[in-house]
């Protein structure tokens, strides 16, 4: 320490003191924010997919979002979307976009998975981003259902309803329902928040509790009802339209009946 | 009216005189009593009891299917066990009640008496009656003298309006007085902001643009009324770009570089408001579909709700966590009496 002090008064004191000042809040920010990335790229992209992405991109999806990617009035800029969101969009079918109009919809998928990985990797050359998860992670089988399940409720049941059946939001706008979707595009769903579905990161909700929620999802999907019919688990809607029309309909059956002579 | 003998089955009386034929409907009486099969044939007859019995034999099959899937089936891991038991309770109970009901009704269709059988209409408020209800109301002032002693008349008043009053305090003793609870939270100045449902704190920088996160305050899991504090302290935590934020006058610090939080308690009737749409920056409320403008402090900008969300003042602390700066500035959640 003596060797020290007896340097403080160094010309080039101040220039190591903010060195090491710089160096040690770069590293406390980087460990920091290592939560916030993306999980290890598990899909390896070939510098022959970004081509053929590019190539793909220019004739597809540039005319709204521009060449390179860089966005236009009519769509926003992709770059640092990451692989997950492209492979969401495209995989998906919402993108490229059949019409315009509040929000995209699911439609029959437009391009092969060879095109979609071109494309994907495309994306993901242009900036980090999250990226397509890994086979471990999407393993519902290996998830807790239960846990899953009130992480279901708190977070994502307000919008997509208790049952995953999907919901109404303003204008036009709605949440889709999750039944039939798979592990990957649900994982990929709440890591980039597509359209004005929020982004649950990492730093959110972990992979693992990514994974508890496919899991749970899963279940439900399998499992079922647990009695009677589920009306689209749509909760009153469905449920109080088929019990005013069928249930009404018996009462006024009864009714006729009960005043009907006998023969 | 009183002495007509209208609708007496084969008596019809007509009433209408040349002069009065447009005004009056000449009464067409009853139809003529038509016997059922039950009441010509015999065999018929035996059959309607056979068939009353079996409607009430089925409910008891229905108590018997209830009992069976209540007691006979254990539910274990899977939900088909669930299905099934819920599937026989369900049609259990509704064999039961059903089997009784239309046993009953088919009972009284085929077997009970059916002739058929009239009553007049008596006179609407006779005269007479009404001057002996007027004179027993004149009676009972003239005895009781109460327009004659206003000492007692004024005695009664005050007594009767005061008897009502200790029924208030008894009313009162039911249970502890609401006191400061619903103008408090558990929210105040250092309290962490953590994850619902885990209660792992946040850091700033783990809020990124365009993300939401359900929060609970620090410790709600090891309270003792958890429920009750949680169902006012729920906030909703979102990140925007600084830009859309326009904080008004003093409260230009209560968010953290475009980190906000919002009660998640709708003003309107309570609902959690839990709907964020990321790209609008509105939050919807699925009751009544109230909706709060996130770049307008949570102003409504459609529905019921009458009051903006309230919002909690956040900051960082020492080591990056968000915490509270205090509680509420206003009460959380519905009006109620005394909110002010």
């Amino acid at each position: 320490m003596k060797a020290l002090s007896q340097r403080r008064r160094h010309p080039l004191a101040a220039f190591a003191l903010l060195l090491m000042a710089l160096l040690v809040t770069g590293g406390i920010y980087a460990a920091a924010s290592t939560a916030n990335e993306a999980q290890a790229q598990t899909t390896t992209f070939t510098a022959d997919d970004v081509e053929e992405g590019s190539k793909l991109f220019s004739a597809n999806c540039a005319s709204c979002h521009g060449m390179g990617a860089t966005g236009s009035d009519a769509a926003p800029s992709l770059v640092g979307v990451g692989a997950a969101s492209v492979d969401f969009q495209v995989g998906t079918g919402r993108m490229p976009m059949q019409m315009d109009g509040p929000q995209a919809q699911a439609k029959p998928v437009q391009f092969t998975d060879e095109q979609i990985r071109q494309m994907a990797a495309y994306v993901a050359s242009l900036g980090a981003g999250p990226a397509i998860p890994s086979e471990e992670i999407l393993d519902a089988s290996a998830g807790d259902a239960s846990k899953g399940g009130e992480l279901f409720r708190v977070n994502c049941a307000m919008c997509h309803n208790a049952a995953a059946a999907g919901g109404a939001l303003t204008g036009g706008k709605f949440a889709p329902s999750i039944d039939g979707t798979s592990e990957q595009h649900i994982y990929e769903a709440m890591v980039t928040g597509p359209q004005n579905m929020p982004v649950f990161s990492d730093a959110n909700i972990a992979p693992e509790d990514k994974q508890d929620i496919i899991a749970f999802l899963k279940t439900i999907e399998e499992q079922g009802s647990p009695g009677g019919a589920e009306l689209g688990s749509l909760g009153p809607v469905s449920e109080g339209l088929f019990i005013w029309v069928a249930g009404l309909g018996v009462v006024i059956a009864f009714t006729v009946w009960l005043t009907s002579r006998s023969s | 009216m009183a002495d007509s003998s209208h609708g007496a089955p084969g008596t019809s009386v007509t009433v209408a005189t040349p002069d009065r034929e447009l005004d009056e409907f000449e009464n067409p009486g009853l139809p003529p009593h038509r016997p059922r099969l039950a009441d010509r044939d015999r065999r018929a007859e035996k059959r309607a009891e056979r068939q009353v019995a079996l409607l009430f034999f089925i409910s008891v099959l229905g108590t018997l299917l209830f009992f069976v899937g209540y007691f006979a089936i254990p539910l274990n891991e899977t939900v088909e066990r669930l299905r099934l038991q819920n599937l026989m309770l369900g049609l259990g109970t509704a064999f039961a009640m059903l089997g009784i009901g239309v046993g009953i009704v088919h009972w009284a269709k085929t077997l009970m008496p059916d002739h058929e059988v009239t009553e007049s209409r008596h006179e609407i408020r006779p005269e007479r009656d009404r001057q002996d209800a007027e004179k027993i109301v004149n009676d009972i002032l003239d005895e009781s003298g109460i327009k004659r002693r206003p000492l007692i008349r004024n005695t009664l008043l005050g007594a009767a309006i005061l008897a009502p009053l200790p029924a208030i305090a008894i009313f009162r003793d039911l249970g502890p007085l609401p006191g400061n609870t619903l103008k408090q939270t558990m929210w105040d100045t250092g309290v962490r902001l953590t994850r619902d449902p885990s209660g792992t704190p946040i850091r700033a920088s783990d809020v990124t643009v365009g993300s939401a996160f359900h929060v609970i305050p620090e410790g709600l899991n090891e309270v003792e009324n958890k429920l009750e504090e949680k169902a006012k302290a729920v906030v909703l935590l979102m990140r925007l770009d600084p830009e859309e934020l326009n904080p008004s006058p003093g409260r230009e610090n209560w968010g953290y570089d475009g980190i906000v939080a919002y009660s998640k308690i709708c003003t309107h009737v309570g609902c959690p408001v839990a709907l964020y749409e990321q790209q609008t920056h509105h939050l919807l409320c699925p009751c009544h579909q109230s909706t709060f403008d996130l770049e307008q402090e949570c102003k409504v900008i459609f529905g019921p709700a009458a009051r903006p969300l309230p919002q909690l003042p956040i900051e960082v602390d020492d080591e990056g966590y968000l915490v509270a700066s205090s509680d509420f500035q206003e009460p959380v959640g519905p009006s109620f009496w005394e909110r002010g």
